[in-house]
């Protein structure tokens, strides 16, 4: 690889930096709270490296909703990344096995921080890449230390993440086809929420819009 | 194993394949238009699905909050186009705040 085009990758990250130690640590305090254990918060951080779907994984197992739950939440919020990768595929030089382990460094901000000059950029990608990952990593391990040095509720840590997920959610919502799944999938989930066990009316939400485009 | 290690070795090891999907498995060939529309309205459902359980979900009922009021004034941040980390604080101040005072 390019030392200096790494390097410049890694520059073009920094101003960034302050998102993923705090949204690290905030997922190991959730990670804690919901009572994952601290080795296996930072296992997850180091190997799904995916801030939405490891957010939606702990706030399901945190609310009682089971393992089941949990891992399609997470497996659907991360197919996204099929089509990422596939965007950027022809950039990832070397054997198969390297492909492999620094495929691993496309997360959100390294791919748009890669493609921001019209193509994109593999030293880029791997210099935010292997910066947010270190920082996801230890903010993480922070996180888990500290969670248990405050209660989650009096600082408003459960109204943080369905913030968090709105805010996510917002920039989706340009097509219509979007649009109605999104309300489509909140009214499913609001209807059956009093009725089914925790963690079923997402998992229900998201197979609703997925029979919907398949008829 | 503990349910919380399914999960993240589940994950993890899904993650690790979608993320290889270009650059190992498919080279520079697409997704077929069909699968390209399913992510696009999978990531909406979704997260649409979790802000409903995250801010009135309950024990098997719904529950009006603190949340609440506290994903209100996120909803009004990210219309003014307030960072993600300025959404996060404001809702958690505003949920705090409540509980403090109330």
């Amino acid at each position: 690889m390019n030392e200096s085009r790494f390097r410049d990758g890694v520059l073009a990250g920094l101003p960034l930096a302050l998102a993923p130690i705090l949204f690290g640590a905030a997922f190991g305090v959730l990670a804690i709270e919901a009572d994952m254990g601290r080795v296996a918060a930072v296992v997850m951080s180091a190997t799904t490296f995916a801030g939405s779907a490891q957010f939606a994984a702990a706030s399901i197992l945190d609310t009682g909703g089971g393992a089941a739950a949990a891992i399609v939440a997470a497996v659907l919020l991360n197919a996204r990344y099929a089509p990422l990768s596939i965007a950027v595929a022809s950039i990832f030089p070397g054997s198969v096995r390297r492909r492999l382990v620094e495929s691993q460094l496309i997360v959100d901000e390294s791919w748009a921080l890669a493609g921001r000059s019209g193509r994109f950029e593999y030293g880029t990608l791997a210099g935010v890449g292997v910066l947010f990952w270190l920082l996801w990593v230890g903010g993480t391990a922070v996180g888990t230390l500290v969670g248990d040095l405050f209660d989650p509720r009096a600082i408003g840590l459960d109204a943080a993440f369905p913030a968090l997920f709105l805010a996510l959610l917002v920039p989706y919502l340009r097509t219509r086809r979007a649009l109605a799944a999104a309300l489509t999938a909140a009214g499913i989930t609001l209807a059956l929420t009093p009725v089914a066990p925790a963690g079923l009316p997402v998992v229900a939400a998201s197979l609703a819009c997925l029979w919907g485009l398949a008829r | 194993m503990s349910t919380a290690w399914l999960v993240v070795l589940v994950v993890g090891a899904a993650t690790v394949l979608l993320k290889a999907a270009g650059p190992v498995f498919l080279g520079g060939r697409a997704l077929p238009p069909r699968a390209l529309a399913l992510v696009e309205v999978l990531a909406p459902a979704m997260l649409a699905a979790l802000v409903v359980t995250q801010t009135v979900g309950g024990d098997e009922e719904l529950v009006l909050d603190e949340r609440v009021a506290g994903v209100a004034v996120a909803a009004a941040a990210i219309l003014l186009r307030a960072p993600l980390l300025a959404v996060m604080t404001l809702a958690a101040a505003c949920a705090a705040l409540l509980r403090l005072l109330l």
